[in-house]
């Protein structure tokens, strides 16, 4: 289990993380053993199409699964210390002061009855022992940080008048304001347009940078992860099908539906007359096939997919250095493991 | 160009009245409020072709596209399909013989079925209304349409809930088709799927107009999207067509200030590590529009002229600097 | 072929239904079945009264006065032939309590129906024409709403009264109650109309068919009235309780059915005239009908609203 070396120290670790949802129909595992690591300062990306686990990923680590879903098995550690057992309570001091949350949607995520200032002043104070004016004045600094102009003036704004640019910068303030160690964003520009977009991206980039904050960065767009992702996970059905440096996998996508996820993307600079397609749609998670579960939609497949489940591994060793495979670059895939003669 | 052209748009305008209720102004004093969601907006497109409208929200091409197939009213201007126009009252007759050959796609597909309908029924639903089969043929088209989007014929009896959005999609497509339609205005057709499916929708689309000859109008907000599609795009700011041109063209050489801050902010998929000018600044409230050209508050390039003046629309592009050669 | 799916393999409606999230909610609630199997109970023997009833209490025939104010059969005095004892004039209350029931019902079912056939017309053309049609129908649902339901009964059978002269209660009683029962109840299907209607008008498969070239009255009738129609259920389950009270109230204050052809209500307001002589049978068993069967409907409207709820699912 090498990680990336730049990073060395990890925050946060999930190991063989398994939620289920009660249904009618009986458990529904949303997520399906998923194990990975952040680093200090690193961002890593999670992409994958809806309905792949994403979301309840993050959800998971941050011990906000409501019933009927629950954590059925493995366990997220928060340096070096379980935190998926915590008690309800001790979770929630834990949200906020050690870890910080980015949302879609701005506008839910601030309270339009409050002022932004006194939201995030309350955040501080809850958090920290500082003073009433104290606390002001860090607000206000956090504002100017992340790039709200006039921030003395607009601190005793309404969330209402602020655009949505502007707005998802104040979430930024607010989950960076107890400098967390950790950071959860999901899908943090989705609802912004692209000119916007960029400069999020961006902000929150830097700013985990330079606090050297570990990020979870949750996105259905591989634009969004290729700007501002160290490393990226994609998921597939719940589980991990293929995780490593982000230059890698974007450009050497190595397991087949990573592959065929980058091809799908229509690009700039491309000028293919058709975009690559995957055929079919994700299994439902009711009805997920045995062994791997890209198999049915896989153009590679052979019996061994269909049979046995491919952990994420990494490469053989002829394979990587015929495919250039860089080091932490693991892909859960029968089509890269030393059985060669399966094939 | 204008003999070819299927559609014409001509100084196409839209007024929102988004004043408070008549009491309210009477005791408030306050006057009618309008937003002008599109302004001036013209473009051509040639039989089957597609000329795509891109820009960001509150760019008004939503509306745009509202007006062109009839949905919505102009406030001004007008709309010309194979020399039929939208609005005057004399061509009302040949108007409804128009409307077969004009359909629309739209963004969600999650609203875009009646929910309580049948599939069967919903693409059957504009073949009965022009009356082009009747009875057992009806059933078979249906199927015929279904299989054309890459569905099965019995997928007819079940209900939209039982589909994926990509699935939908595909049902809106063949809803689309059956009618023989022309002209398919497509509004945002993907931006509510995920990327895997994108591709299969847009593949579908364009497969699907070299087979019947289509000429589309294609919404969107993504330029890679618009890139892949369109063979002509118009760059939509604040309700105004800021510049247009042939698609290769255009991103190769973006030549108004807006499409190359637009094309800087496209994530940089290929890793290429290109050169970009950061971002700056967001849309202004249309409510309340800056003066002159409407990009000015964010534009570089922009001096007293452009905080005064509206810059005409010059050989593809409507930017002073552009005009005055101080663009770079 | 690319998402193609499997093909459904010609499900009936109850096929369906025996699917659906409703019938599972359905069966998981043990109050809702009660209350559905109390309600089922009651309407098929209101429909049946005829057949089930021991005796006909309307038919002067068969009525004796020697039979009257037996108490219920367990009590001293009581006669194995009145299960639940006799009236005043010596008819069977239980036989009573059913052809009371079927005429509530049918009274209370009429004015619901009449007033959702008002309420939603009017609610969908607000909702779909909007504008001015739409601040008319409302203004004159708001001053609808300032008049109680007995003052509006007590208006039309005056007019009924003075248009027909000399028309008898018996004729005049069933149309007066329906029509200001419907006239009472309509306001609020027309708000949820409306405002539904004012959300699926916004929806694109409207547009869909407005392309299409369809008039608004075919989109109205077609396309948005079975996707407003699911709210309309819930208030129409709970009214239907609300009409059998309005009924009883009306009735017992003698604007609504005579001592002839009587409801439940009407029971109850003979009745009320023994309980202080110890004749508590005579109300106590149509009011605790009319109790039960108003309970059982609000209870099967209540869980009705949260099936309905996506949110509470």
């Amino acid at each position: 289990m090498t990680e990336t070396p730049s990073f060395p120290e990890p925050v946060i670790s999930v190991r063989n993380l398994v939620v289920e949802f009660a249904t009618r129909r009986g458990p529904l595992r949303a997520i399906d053993g998923v194990s990975f690591t952040i680093g200090k300062g690193e961002v890593l990306g999670v992409v994958g199409e809806s309905g792949a686990g994403k979301s309840v990923t993050g959800s998971a680590i941050i011990g906000l699964i409501d019933a009927p879903g629950r954590i059925a098995g493995g366990e997220v550690l928060l340096h070096g210390k379980r935190i998926d057992n915590l008690p309800a309570e001790e979770m929630r001091r834990l949200r906020g002061r050690k870890i910080g949350m980015i949302f879609q949607d701005p506008l839910t995520s601030l309270d339009p009855l409050f002022r932004v200032g006194d939201q995030l002043i309350e955040t501080i104070r809850t958090h920290s022992d500082l003073s009433a004016s104290a606390a002001r004045e860090r607000a206000i600094a956090l504002l100017a940080e992340v790039g709200i102009p006039a921030p003395e003036r607009r601190i005793d704004g309404y969330p209402h008048e602020f655009s949505g640019g502007m707005r998802q910068r104040v979430v930024i303030a607010l989950a960076l304001a107890c400098e967390p160690d950790f950071v959860i964003a999901d899908e943090p520009t989705t609802a912004l347009d692209v000119s916007v977009q960029a400069q999020i991206i961006a902000l929150l980039k830097r700013l985990c940078a330079t606090r050297g904050t570990a990020v979870m960065l949750v996105t259905h767009d591989m634009g969004v992860i290729a700007e501002a992702a160290d490393r990226v996970a994609v998921m597939y059905a719940g589980r991990i099908a293929e995780i490593g440096p982000v230059r890698d996998v974007v450009k050497h996508p190595l397991h087949p539906y990573a592959a065929g996820l980058m091809g799908a993307i229509p690009t700039l600079s491309s000028e293919a007359d058709r975009l690559t397609q995957i055929p079919g749609a994700m299994p439902r998670l009711t009805n997920v096939p045995p062994g791997c579960a890209f198999n049915p939609r896989c153009a590679r497949a052979f019996d061994r997919c269909c049979i046995e489940r491919p952990e994420p591994a990494l490469p053989s060793a002829a394979l990587a250095a015929r495919e250039h495979v860089a080091s932490g670059h693991r892909v859960a895939c029968h089509l890269y493991t030393a059985r060669e003669d399966a094939r | 160009m204008s003999e070819a052209s299927l559609v014409v748009v001509r100084g196409l305008r839209r007024d929102f009245d988004i004043s408070r209720p008549w009491l309210n102004r009477l005791f408030e004093g306050q006057r009618r409020l309008f937003l002008r969601a599109v302004d001036d907006v013209s473009f051509e497109i040639a039989k089957g072709c597609t000329f795509a409208l891109v820009g960001e929200s509150g760019s008004g091409k939503s509306t745009v596209a509202r007006m062109v197939v009839g949905l919505l009213p102009p406030s001004d201007g007008e709309v010309t399909i194979d020399g039929i126009s939208m609005q005057s009252a004399s061509d009302s007759g040949s108007r409804q013989k128009l409307r077969r050959r004009i359909q629309m796609i739209f963004q969600d597909p999650y609203a875009s079925l009646n929910p309580r309908w049948r599939v069967s029924r919903v693409i059957a639903e504009p073949i009965n209304t022009f009356g082009l089969l009747k009875g057992e043929a009806v059933t078979k088209k249906v199927g015929e349409l279904l299989t054309l989007v890459g569905l099965h014929p019995d997928d007819g009896d079940k209900f939209p809930h039982e589909f994926s959005g990509g699935q939908r999609q595909r049902i809106a497509i063949a809803r689309a088709l059956a009618a023989h339609a022309e002209f398919i205005v497509c509004d945002e057709p993907t931006s509510a799927l995920d990327v895997s499916v994108q591709a299969q929708i847009l593949n579908l689309m364009r497969d699907l107009q070299k087979e019947f000859g289509l000429t589309l109008l294609f919404i969107s907000h993504n330029l890679a999207v618009v890139r892949h599609m369109a063979d002509r795009i118009g760059v939509m700011y604040l309700g105004r067509v800021v510049e247009t041109g042939d698609s290769r063209a255009l991103f190769a050489r973006p030549r108004h200030p807006y499409t190359r801050m637009l094309l800087d902010a496209v994530p940089d998929l290929d890793m290429s590590g290109r050169q970009r000018t950061p971002v700056a600044g967001e849309i202004p409230n249309p409510i309340n529009p800056p003066s002159g050209c409407t990009f000015h508050p964010r534009c570089p390039q922009a001096n007293e002229r452009c905080r005064r003046e509206i810059p005409a629309m010059i050989d593809g592009v409507a930017c002073h600097a552009v005009e005055e050669g101080r663009a770079g | 072929m690319t998402e193609t799916s499997k093909p459904a393999a010609g499900k009936g409606a109850v096929a369906r239904f025996l699917e659906s999230d409703i019938y599972a909610s359905f069966r998981s609630s043990p109050l809702a079945m009660a209350a559905a199997v109390i309600v089922l109970a009651m309407f098929v023997g209101a429909v049946l009264a005829t057949l089930i009833a021991p005796y006909d209490p309307f038919d002067p025939a068969k009525v004796f006065l020697s039979d009257a104010s037996l108490p219920p059969r367990w009590q001293d005095g009581g006669d194995p032939r009145f299960f639940l004892g006799t009236d005043d004039q010596g008819r069977d209350m239980f036989s009573a309590i059913l052809y009371g029931l079927q005429v509530s019902l049918m009274v209370g079912g009429l004015g619901v129906a009449l007033a959702a056939l008002i309420g939603i017309t009017l609610g969908l053309v607000a909702g779909y024409v909007g504008g001015r049609t739409d601040a008319l129908i409302m203004r004159v649902a708001d001053v609808q709403l300032t008049f109680p339901a007995i003052l509006i009964a007590l208006l039309i059978d005056g007019v009924v009264h003075s248009v027909f002269k000399g028309i008898s209660r018996e004729t005049s009683a069933i149309p007066v109650l329906v029509v200001s029962i419907g006239l009472s109840f309509w306001v609020q299907y027309a708000r949820t109309v409306r405002s539904s209607t004012f959300v699926e008008k916004g929806k694109d498969y409207v547009s869909a068919a407005r392309l299409v070239g369809l008039p608004a009255p075919v989109i109205m009738w077609r396309h948005v009235l079975p996707n407003v129609l699911g709210p309309v259920l819930i208030i129409l389950t709970i009214n239907l309780g609300l009409a059998v009270i309005t009924e009883a109230t009306l009735s017992f204050l003698g604007v609504g059915l005579p001592p002839t052809e009587p409801s439940l209500g009407t029971l109850i307001a003979i009745g009320n005239q023994y309980l202080f002589s110890g004749e508590w049978w005579i109300v106590a068993f149509p009011g605790a009908t009319l109790a039960i069967l108003v309970l059982s409907v609000n209870l099967l409207g209540d869980w009705l609203r949260d099936a309905l709820n996506p949110k509470l699912r």
